[in-house]
C-alpha cells in the first residue's frame, strides 16, 4: 500500500491575534505560529496506520517555502518515509488549481494507491486542491472522510454528511480521498523524533523542472482578481459582562437562575 | 445582462435540503438585480414531485431522472452536470457548500477548467464580474474577492447564509433533461446511509446545555465541565474538537455534522464559534459564550459574552449553585 499524503504548513487560527495591513491586502503572519495543518496531520497519522498495517511506502508532499520543510519532518517523523518540497516560487498567488496543477506534476508519475490530502486548510479553506488532483488524475475519489476499510483491492470510504450521518461508497484503487479531522489520533512526535527525521533528505523540485508556466500558476493562473480583507467587528451581538471574576460569575449566575438553572 | 443562473438542487432521503431554497434565494436577488434567468436542476429518480416543488422558485426546473441519480454519487453528477453547464453555458453555476457541493464542484471546476469560489457567503456581480464574500482564518477574518473577468463562474454557498424560502413568487415550467451514457465512470459505488448510533443522552431534547470546546484543554477537564452542568441541571454537549479526541461521543456535538439544538439556556465554554457550530445553536433562547479570545467568533451571536478562563468562571458557578 503506497501512499501519497500532502501537506501543508498552516497558521494557528484558534487562538491567534490576526491583522490585516493598510491596504487590506495581508494578513500579518509575523507573529502567528505555524504547523502542519489541523486537517493534514489526521492524513498523515491515516496514511501511517495504513503503511503499518499492509506495508508499503508512504511519501509526504507540500508546496511551500524552506520554512515548510518543518511539516515534512513532522511527516517523516510520525512514520512517513519519503518527503518532497514544491518550491513556492512561483506559486504565490496561485490559487487552488494552480497548486493541484503543481501537485499534480509530482504525482503524475508516482506509483501509489491511495492520494490523500486534508479536506480543508485552517487559512483560506477553499478545500479543493484534493479533487483538483483527483480530476487531473483521473481517480475515483471520496471526500470528507471520516472512516477507511480496505480488502479485497477495494476501500470503503465513511464519508461525513450533516446532521450525524454518514455515508458509505466504495472505490477502486488507486483513489484519492480528502481527510476529515476525527478520522483517528495522530501520534505525538518528540522534538527528538523530529531531529532524527533531520536525517533523511527532503527532494526539491520546483515549477520550472516541473514544466510549469506562469499561465498556470501563480496570480496569472488564479480566478482571483484581487483580495480586500478586514476584521468583521467583534462582539458585535454579545453583551459582554466586565469586572471582576466573582462580579461576572455573580451575573452569569443571575442569568443561568432566570432561565430556569436549578439543581 | 443576459444568460442564467444554474442552481443544484440538492436531496437526500426524499426531501429537498434546506441549501437548495438558500442557492434559490440568493440566486433570484441576484437575477433581479442583473437580469438572469434562475433555473434549478434536479437531479434523482422517481421523485418528481421534489422537483415540482422548486418551481416556486424557479423560472426553469430541469429534471434528470436516472435510476443512478437516486442517491448522490460523485460519478454521475460529475457527468450529468458536465452535461449540462457544456449544454446552456450559464453565467453562474451554483451548488451547496455542503458535504454533497463539496464532493463535487472541486472536481467539476478542474474538469470544464472554470473559475471557482467555494464557501461563499454573499454574491454579488459589478461589471459583470463575479464578486464574492468568504469568512476565512476560522471566521476571524472577511475576505472580498473580486473574481477576473469571465462567462462562466462557479461557486458553492454556505449553509444558513440565506433564508431558504420555498415560496419565491415564480412558477417556472418543468423540462426533462436526457441522460448522458454514463461512460468514463469511476467505480465509485453508492453503499448505504449510516444514521447516528445508538445515543447515551439526547442533547437535542435537553433544556439547558453547558457545552464545552477545544478550551477544555484535556479529557480530565471534563469531569469539571460535568460537575458545573449538573450543578445547574444542564447537559453537557461538546463542540467538533472534542468529539474528534473522542472525550465525548459523537451524540454530543453540536453543529452541522452533529446535532442542531435549541436549549433554552446554552452556555458555551472555551469555544471560539465556527460557523459549522454556530449553526447547530444560533437560535438557542439565551446564549453565554466564555472565552478568553474576545474576537471569537462565537461573541457576535451570543447574548452574553465573559472574556475570561473558562475554568475560573466555572469554579465560581459551580460554588455558586453547589452551596445552595
Amino acid at each position: 500500500m503506497d501512499i501519497v499524503v500532502c501537506v501543508k504548513q498552516a497558521p494557528e487560527v484558534i487562538d491567534a491575534e490576526l491583522e490585516v495591513n493598510k491596504e487590506g491586502k495581508e494578513i500579518i503572519t509575523d507573529d502567528l505560529e505555524f504547523d502542519i495543518n489541523e486537517w493534514d496531520s489526521y492524513a498523515v497519522e491515516e496514511a501511517v496506520r495504513l503503511k503499518e498495517a499492509f506495508g508499503g511506502r508512504v511519501t509526504a508532499i507540500t508546496v511551500g517555502n524552506e520554512d515548510s520543510e518543518d511539516v515534512l519532518r513532522q511527516a517523516l517523523a510520525m512514520g512517513a518515509d519519503e518527503a518532497i518540497r514544491v518550491d513556492e516560487e512561483g506559486f504565490d498567488l496561485s490559487d487552488a488549481q494552480g497548486i493541484a496543477k503543481g501537485i499534480f506534476q509530482v504525482v503524475k508519475d508516482l506509483s501509489f494507491d491511495l492520494l490523500f490530502t486534508g479536506a480543508q486548510s485552517s487559512d483560506y479553506g477553499w478545500g479543493q486542491v484534493g479533487l483538483m488532483l483527483a480530476e487531473l488524475l483521473d481517480l475515483p475519489y471520496a471526500s470528507l472522510v471520516v472512516g477507511i476499510e480496505i480488502a479485497d483491492n477495494k476501500l470503503v470510504a465513511l464519508r461525513e454528511l450533516e446532521s450525524n450521518t454518514q455515508e458509505k461508497v466504495e472505490l477502486p484503487l488507486p483513489a484519492v480521498l480528502t481527510i476529515q479531522t476525527g478520522l483517528n489520533s495522530p501520534r505525538y512526535v518528540s522534538i527528538m523524533g523530529i531531529q532524527k527525521a533531520r536525517k533523511i533528505g527532503i527532494k526539491e523540485t520546483g515549477p520550472d523542472e516541473l514544466g510549469l508556466t506562469e499561465e498556470e500558476i501563480g496570480p496569472k493562473g488564479s480566478a482571483v482578481d484581487s483580495q480586500l480583507l478586514s476584521i468583521p467587528p467583534a462582539g458585535e451581538g454579545a453583551e459582554i459582562l466586565t469586572g471582576a471574576v466573582e462580579e461576572i460569575s455573580e451575573k452569569a449566575a443571575q442569568i443561568i437562575r432566570e432561565k430556569g438553572g436549578v439543581l | 445582462m443576459t444568460g442564467e443562473i444554474l442552481v443544484l438542487a440538492e436531496q437526500r432521503g426524499g426531501e429537498l435540503r434546506d441549501i437548495t431554497f438558500e442557492m434559490l434565494t440568493s440566486a433570484n436577488k441576484l437575477g433581479n438585480e442583473h437580469g438572469l434567468a434562475v433555473t434549478g436542476l434536479f437531479l434523482g429518480h422517481g421523485s418528481s414531485d421534489l422537483a415540482r416543488k422548486l418551481t416556486h422558485a424557479c423560472d426553469t426546473v430541469l429534471v434528470m431522472e436516472d435510476p443512478e441519480l437516486a442517491n448522490y454519487n460523485a460519478d454521475h453528477y460529475l457527468i450529468a452536470m458536465d452535461q449540462v453547464i457544456k449544454d446552456r453555458k450559464p453565467f453562474l453555476t451554483m451548488v451547496g457548500n455542503t458535504s454533497m457541493g463539496m464532493d463535487i464542484v472541486p472536481a467539476l471546476a478542474a474538469r470544464l477548467s472554470l473559475p471557482l469560489a467555494t464557501d461563499c457567503v454573499e454574491v454579488s456581480i459589478a461589471e459583470g464580474r463575479l464578486e464574492i464574500l468568504r469568512q476565512i482564518y476560522g471566521g476571524k477574518i472577511n475576505a472580498k474577492l473580486t473574481m477576473k473577468p469571465s462567462d462562466q463562474y462557479l461557486i458553492s454557498l454556505r449553509t444558513g447564509s440565506f433564508d431558504a424560502e420555498a415560496e419565491q413568487g415564480k412558477s417556472g415550467s418543468l423540462e426533462t433533461v436526457p441522460t448522458p451514457s454514463w461512460t468514463k465512470l469511476r467505480g465509485r459505488k453508492f453503499l448505504t446511509y449510516l444514521e447516528a448510533a445508538l445515543e447515551d443522552v439526547d442533547i437535542g431534547s435537553a433544556d439547558i446545555l453547558v457545552s464545552i470546546g477545544r478550551g477544555i484543554g484535556k479529557p480530565e477537564n471534563i469531569l469539571l465541565a460535568q460537575e458545573f452542568a449538573d450543578s445547574i441541571g444542564a447537559t453537557l454537549s461538546c463542540s467538533r474538537p472534542v468529539a474528534d479526541e473522542q472525550w465525548l461521543p459523537k451524540s454530543r456535538q453540536v453543529g452541522t455534522s452533529g446535532k442542531t439544538v435549541r436549549p433554552r439556556l446554552y452556555i458555551a465554554l472555551g469555544i471560539s464559534g465556527a460557523y459549522q457550530h454556530q449553526a447547530g445553536m444560533k437560535n438557542s433562547d439565551t446564549i453565554i459564550a466564555v472565552n478568553t479570545d474576545p474576537k471569537a467568533p462565537i461573541f457576535n451571536i451570543a447574548h452574553y459574552g465573559i472574556v475570561a478562563d473558562m475554568f475560573e468562571v466555572m469554579q465560581k458557578l459551580t460554588e455558586k449553585f453547589v452551596e445552595k
